[in-house]
């Protein structure tokens, strides 16, 4: 990951764009580990349907990543001599072989480590210069530290040894240009977003792969002034999330699938008592512990029904690693402004992945909330306003005291069972978010075409990648992904949707939970077809690609 | 609503208009009529109080109260007190329950929160059994106390509410009896004035579904000791009462928790910093 991490800073560096995620096997906390890496002149979002270099340090275990290492005859695949034969599934692709010694090599060098001679390596093959690549190793390691000028001498060898290949793939290196750009992962981008849109509060349980929000976050939480709280289990995480914005601080809790469905108890309460909450579900595989470390969008039906009783709430989605941050701004804004929870849907694929963006807007949204001011009448904290949003006290404001309840209450707060008070509840709490006004970021919708590619979330880099390419094949298709997936807006889509006469669905899931929410909710007119399939291989442009040309031609 | 300054504030600044749902005869009216009462005592006006609860009858008394309040789901009130109380440290923040919400479905959140030493006051209104259920044994239950649900009794062992505490760091651990207003608004006092956790257990009678709780007030006594702050004692203490001693029993020197702040200030141009390449 350190040498992986130093190839796409000096791919930065060197003014090109590059998308780094990993996979892991089993053991979370280390043990074998792959960095997927595409590097590319112009901005990418996500993975190619193919890898032209596997470089591996160890053979060891390389046949658990092999499904997810595509390689083809025009691949390379190098490994080292020292580390025994090349495990029998690498073969099948007829990819051109390479050794590198990258043991004896380091060997050779005090101090020095086989994943700096793989970094020269690559960077040589690829075309980055020298400089960048040097400047990116000193500025990940300590300064001054010996691992410096080893590190350094390994990277020269490894480079030196490329020299003598023949790789056609090379960068056209343009750079210094930098140009302020960012290297980010989506879960850095959903912490940054958070803080940005307002977000003071947030209390924290461990969980693969969304922990690196929380760390993030938690040195960053106290440079603004705000708190983070371990807590003792996702029960607890997001009712200390509930309790801090209940006294006004907007407050987020970030976890995965099995987190999500713990704290799916507390989301009811929150909705019920119309508390103001981001939850950030970073899905991994499912169901139970499934696949902690590989992506899977299966989350989308807790996420959209898991509660029980009629409990209105929002549900968005960010579509790329850099989007975590704005859509993450989003939902704080929505949350405040509604006062409901608003569950954030990302993933494994974007969450961890590390990327080159430009700069990304900020603060397009922050969360404001309607806070109640005394006029002298009985405070009604459950009023039956227009909007369905009532100002809501915070504590410390004299004469405005009431009872937050997740029992069905009256306008009051005080609890009530009569059918009036439900019924009038149940509108008010349905009417906040039936009403709303959710703007332009409910859904991105790009070019035009009888046909049309409609997905959400990490899916939709490559299907906007299988529309680019299925346009350069004369193929006119139009893509629409969804950010807002709750409330669902079926006059938003059927206006995307107009003079499509073809759609195709596109996620990651194994049942289609998408494509089924798609049908019960929306008209969707003409033709539809449904690409679905189930994680942890991420969907690639070239399986949503091979639809629309087979599709257009049948 | 007028207020009246804090040196004026009653008992009854602190009541809501709202009718409890309890039974006539039940121990939580005057455990209301005690904390109340020491709210009135500690002269903070009611809007810089917060009382937290959970599910269950005693967790009802936010509703009866006048101040802020919150009503959350079965056994979480300690987490939701936790996050009000951390990030609104300047709140007074007080959690209620009954003893199954708290030490049942909320055990988890008990251990956490006497753990973590948050400065909250809690208070368990123990009447060993689930009443709003209509009489079905809670941890604090005798073994062989006979119901529907586990006729012939659960044959369990009662969980020890105040050793539980003081081992998992409680920082200031009473009993008290709600038949004793006045001495349990004293303990209630003395709670909440102490910094960190503090557990007010409170011997609050179910007349309708353990009727044999009427004789705790022939059993209650106060503690024949004065509080002790030294833990092994406490310890020694808490094992070997028969639960009837009333009174402060430990009050610890813990330091409260507090959230671990930062030297320094950032804003939130500064800290995208680190992402620009």
């Amino acid at each position: 990951m350190t040498s992986g991490n130093m190839l796409l800073r000096a791919a930065a560096l060197a003014g090109c764009y590059g998308f780094m995620s990993r996979s892991s096997g089993p053991q979370i906390r280390g043990g074998e580990a792959a960095a997927l890496i595409r590097l590319a002149n112009g901005p990418i979002e996500g993975l190619d349907d193919r890898f032209d270099i596997l470089l591996s340090v160890d053979w060891g275990n390389l046949d658990r990543f092999a499904m997810e290492i595509p390689l083809n005859g025009e691949s390379l695949i190098v490994g080292d001599p020292a580390q025994g034969e090349m495990p029998p599934a690498m073969a099948g692709f007829g990819a051109k072989r390479l050794d590198l010694p990258m043991k004896d090599m380091a060997k050779a060098i005090p101090g020095g480590r086989a994943n700096m001679i793989a970094l020269g390596y690559v960077a040589g093959l690829v075309g980055l210069p020298d400089g960048m690549v040097d400047e990116a190793v000193r500025g990940t390691l300590e300064p001054g530290s010996e691992a410096v000028a080893a590190s350094l001498a390994a990277v020269a060898a490894g480079r030196e040894i490329a020299a003598a290949v023949d790789f056609p793939r090379k960068l056209k290196v343009s750079g210094p240009a930098r140009a302020g750009r960012w290297l980010i992962t989506g879960n850095e981008a959903t912490g940054y977003g958070a803080l940005s849109g307002g977000v003071r509060f947030v209390a924290a349980y461990p969980i693969t792969p969304a922990t690196e929000i929380l760390e993030w976050m938690a040195p960053a939480l106290a440079d603004v002034g705000g708190a983070l709280v371990q807590a003792e289990d996702e029960l607890a995480s997001i009712t200390m999330a509930i309790g801090a914005s209940y006294g006004g601080t907007p407050a987020l809790t970030a976890t995965s699938g099995p987190g999500l469905s713990l704290m799916t108890e507390s989301l009811g309460l929150a909705i019920a008592a119309e508390v103001p909450l981001v939850v950030v579900d970073v899905m991994r595989g499912g169901p139970s512990t499934g696949i902690p470390t590989k992506s899977e969008q299966a989350d989308l039906n807790i996420a959209l029904f898991g509660t029980h009783g009629d409990a209105p709430h929002v549900v968005v989605a960010p579509n790329s690693v850099a989007d975590c941050l704005a859509t993450t701004e989003w939902a704080v804004h929505l949350a405040e402004e509604m006062q409901v929870p608003v569950v954030v849907l990302s993933d494994q694929l974007m969450g961890q992945a590390r990327m080159v963006i430009d700069p990304p807007a900020r603060g397009a949204y922050v969360g404001e909330r309607r806070v109640a001011t005394p006029n002298g009448e009985a405070y009604r904290r459950y009023a039956l306003t227009e909007s369905g949003v009532s100002p809501m006290a915070v504590p410390g404001i004299p004469g405005l005291m009431y009872t937050a309840d997740g029992l069905e209450h009256n306008e009051q707060g005080t609890p009530s069972s009569q059918a009036k008070d439900h019924v009038a509840q149940l509108d008010k709490r349905q009417r906040k978010l039936s009403g709303g006004d959710f703007g332009s970021h409910c859904a991105e919708i790009e070019g035009e075409g009888e046909i049309a590619v409609v997905t959400w979330g990490s899916c939709t880099a490559p299907a906007r990648e299988a529309v680019a390419r299925a346009r350069e094949a004369g193929i006119e298709a139009k893509l629409i992904s969804l950010r807002l997936l709750a409330p669902a807006q079926p006059a938003m889509l059927a206006g995307a949707l107009a003079g499509v006469k073809r759609i195709l669905v596109v996620e990651q899931t194994h049942s289609g939970q998408f494509h089924r929410y798609l049908r019960a909710e929306h008209a969707l007119e003409g033709e539809v077809r449904a690409l679905h399939k189930p994680g942890p291989l991420p969907m690639r442009p070239g399986d949503i690609y091979q639809q629309l040309v087979e599709w257009s031609r049948s | 609503m007028n207020v009246p300054s804090p040196a004026m504030l009653s008992a009854k600044n602190f009541k809501s208009d709202t009718k409890p749902i309890w039974c006539p005869g039940c121990g939580d009216y005057a455990v209301l009529t005690s904390l109340t009462r020491a709210l009135a005592s500690l002269g903070r006006p009611p809007e810089e109080v917060a009382m937290i609860s959970g599910i269950g009858c005693s967790s009802r008394i936010p509703a009866y109260m006048n101040c802020y309040g919150f009503h959350g789901v079965h056994g979480r009130a300690l987490p939701l007190a936790t996050g009000l109380k951390v990030a609104r440290p300047d709140l007074t923040v007080i959690a209620a329950g009954g003893d199954g919400d708290g030490y049942s479905i909320g055990g988890n959140h008990f251990m956490h929160a006497c753990r973590r030493n948050v400065d909250l006051t809690y208070i368990v209104m123990d009447n060993h059994v689930y009443g709003m259920t209509k009489g079905q044994s809670s941890p604090t239950t005798e073994p062989d106390w006979d119901n529907a649900l586990t006729p012939g009794g659960t044959g369990v062992r009662p969980f020890q509410p105040l050793v539980v505490a003081l081992a998992s760091g409680a920082n200031f651990v009473a009993r008290a009896f709600s038949g004793d207003i006045v001495g349990t608004a004293d303990i209630m006092t003395q709670a909440i004035k102490s910094p960190g956790f503090s557990l007010v257990e409170v011997l609050s009678p179910c007349v309708t579904f353990r009727p044999e709780q009427r004789e705790w007030k022939d059993l209650v006594r106060p503690s024949p000791v004065p509080a002790t702050d030294d833990p092994a004692r406490a310890a020694r203490r808490l094992m070997t009462d028969d639960g009837f001693n009333i009174g402060v029993l430990y009050t610890g020197q813990r330091q409260p928790y507090r959230p671990k702040g930062s030297e320094t200030e950032k804003s939130l141009d500064a800290l995208c910093q680190e992402f620009v390449i």
